[in-house]
């Protein structure tokens, strides 16, 4: 342990506030900035406490959007982002659960070269693969859909892989007395597994729940009516033309929008998710 | 309830054959132990009974029916794991209940059965509480609560003593003990402890290297070992080994001493014979018989008797006098063995010498 010491305790201090402000600084100008006109926004200097169009831009952009440029409501766009989120996140989860069940616990013709094939396409990013995916998802009629939105990004080697590195830590007689018992192998998953697997299932959700929000350059192809947009590309379509001609008032307040979820899911799950990171209860 | 015949069982792994084939038949209500060092086979043997380890040649049959291809949930048996192999996030009662559960029993009749197993192991006041919430030799109790709500016609034991402190451990085998007086349930216990093998079993089953070297009640293996390994394992401390030579009508052990053959077995002696004593019959020395003179190199006063080391030739010697008698390190010490408690090995084969019949 360190010393304690009061001149330590001092630049500690100074360096989490530092830090905390350089985070925390660029955000309070947005939220400040969304509560002004338009006029006030492009006085120089900005204001830096926060004005009386709160409400006002708000509900605008809720509503009908920006006045120059995109103009489709964000509360559609919120809607179809969580819509999207929250399918990749639960496809996923789903998904990568299932195929770490098989690896682990059944032995079948090849298991390794699928585990490995699982395991390379991790190298492999969205956006390697991004025109071949967008020729297969044009070609099945997937253009501005939620399936086209979420499908393509629902597999996952990542969680699979912690998944069945998560499996590989339950004793092997927790299955062998379940085949005792006269489990099935589904009746195992059901009743052992995916009650063992609560908390990384927890802490993976926040993660992609917020990987799926944060999601830009995928929808960005795939949508082209602006009733399918999600709120990260609508933020990017709202910025029209030049610097000065953007309505940055609601621009911002759509901005703070989008923030609003992911943190939201962060902070209410915050105890499981730090429970899935550092412990497992065996 | 229902006896247990093995016939021919083997095991390999590819190549590697673990079981060479074992015969035994266990019968309805007897506890068996099978005992042996680490890697002898033992567990597997218990696993294959199971049916989480495929047979790869012979039969298993329980209650008369062969079961080598009946899955282990069928074959009517519940098992005891090392590491209890609790379901970690269900309660005690659910932990006993699953089972039955599954089974689709009635709810009634599940919570019966239950709360008599729970009252027979005292768990009445733990049935809410998860296994993390118990000490070890509480959830070996539950382990086997879960193995007496389902009523089976075996209960299959690995090792369920092995991670328990030493004085939990006696007294769970008591309780092993007690509870299969009671429930008179064909047993089969793994153990590589030899203590719980002769304390627990009706017979015992010794292994050695994938092959039975003895199959019997415990006093009588201990009475009257097949082999050099079974004299060795079975008995603590271990039974004394003196290499030597036949010489005419008497073994030449090194160190000088002649050890007379008994008549019987002069006929088909070899010529490399081992000779073994158990510590606890080598007493003073009477005048009688052949004599062993040591020089005492170390004592174990372990209270009611101490344990006197040293060399014979060269080979290690012990003997187990009284505890009050306090040998110095240094003195030399005569022993004799009690009548008829030397026992012959052919050194080659590690076979006992038998008469021939």
């Amino acid at each position: 342990m360190v010393e304690n010491r009061p001149w330590l305790d001092f630049l500690a201090h100074a360096i989490l506030l530092t830090g905390v402000v350089l985070v925390a600084f660029p955000l309070y100008v947005t939220f400040v900035a969304s509560t002004l006109t338009y006029d006030q926004i492009v006085t120089v200097p900005m204001p830096l406490l926060p004005g009386d169009q709160l409400i006002e831009n708000y509900s605008q952009v809720l509503r009908a959007g920006s006045t120059k440029g995109s103009a489709a409501p964000v509360s559609t766009m919120l809607l179809n982002s969580l819509v999207m989120a929250v399918c990749i996140a639960v496809g996923k989860i789903a998904i990568s659960i299932l195929s770490a069940f098989a690896i682990v616990y059944f032995r079948f013709p090849l298991r390794r070269f699928f585990f490995w094939m699982i395991f390379v396409t991790l190298m492999l990013p969205i956006e390697v693969r991004i025109i071949p995916t967008f020729k297969v998802a044009s070609d099945l009629n997937l253009l501005d859909t939620y399936a086209g939105l979420t499908l393509p990004l629902i597999a996952s080697a990542t969680a699979t892989f912690l998944f069945r590195q998560f499996f590989l830590t339950i004793p092997d007689e927790l299955a062998e007395a379940a085949r005792m018992d006269g489990a099935g192998p589904l009746r195992f998953f059901r009743d052992v597994v995916l009650p063992l697997s609560k908390t990384n299932v927890a802490a993976l959700f926040v993660i992609l729940f917020i990987f799926g929000w944060n999601q830009y350059l995928w929808p960005l192809l795939i949508t082209g009516s602006e009733s399918m947009y999600t709120v990260v590309i609508g933020i990017k379509r709202m910025i029209s033309m030049g610097d000065a001609a953007n309505d940055w008032n609601l621009i911002m307040a759509t901005a703070m929008l989008a923030l609003l979820p992911p943190a939201l899911v962060v902070v209410l799950m915050q105890k499981w998710f730090v429970k899935g990171l550092v412990e497992t209860e065996k | 309830m229902a006896g247990i015949r093995l016939a021919g069982v083997r095991k390999s792994y590819q190549k590697l054959e673990v079981v060479h084939g074992v015969d035994v038949e266990i019968a309805d209500g007897e506890f068996i132990v099978i005992v042996g060092p680490s890697g002898c086979g033992k567990s597997t043997l218990l696993r294959m009974i199971a049916g989480l380890e495929q047979i790869t040649a012979g039969e298993i049959a329980i209650g008369g029916e062969r079961v080598n291809d009946v899955e282990p949930k069928d074959r009517n048996i519940a098992m005891v794991f090392q590491n209890y192999a609790l379901y970690p996030h269900m309660s005690v009662y659910d932990n006993m209940s699953y089972g039955l559960r599954i089974r689709g029993m009635p709810r009634g009749e599940i919570r019966q059965r239950v709360e008599r197993a729970a009252k027979i192991l005292e768990l009445g006041a733990l049935l809410e509480r998860k296994p993390r919430e118990l000490s070890g030799g509480q959830r070996q109790r539950v382990a086997m609560g879960r193995a007496i709500v389902r009523e089976p016609a075996a209960f299959l034991f690995d090792e369920p003593l092995s991670n328990l402190d030493a004085k939990l451990r006696v007294q769970m085998r008591l309780e092993i003990q007690k509870l299969h007086r009671e429930l008179r349930t064909t047993s089969i216990f793994v153990t590589h402890d030899q203590v719980e093998a002769m304390t627990l079993a009706d017979r015992m089953i010794v292994m050695n290297a994938g092959v039975v070297e003895q199959v019997g009640r415990p006093i009588d293996v201990y009475d009257d070992p097949a082999s050099l390994f079974v004299a060795g394992f079975i008995g603590s401390p271990a039974m004394n080994f003196l290499p030597g030579e036949r010489a005419g009508d008497a073994v030449a052990l090194a160190g000088g001493v002649r050890v007379p053959l008994p008549a019987e077995l002069r006929a088909a002696a070899p010529a490399a014979i081992t000779v073994g004593v158990r510590p606890e019959h080598l007493g003073p020395a009477t005048g009688e018989g052949p004599e062993f003179r040591f020089e005492v190199e170390t004592v174990e006063a372990l209270g009611a008797d101490s344990l006197v080391h040293g060399r014979c030739g060269d080979s290690a010697i012990v003997a187990r006098v009284d505890g009050h008698a306090k040998p110095q390190p240094g003195s030399t010490l005569t022993f004799a063995a009690k009548p008829g408690r030397l026992y012959f090995f052919d050194s080659a084969s590690g076979k006992r010498l038998r008469p021939a019949a």
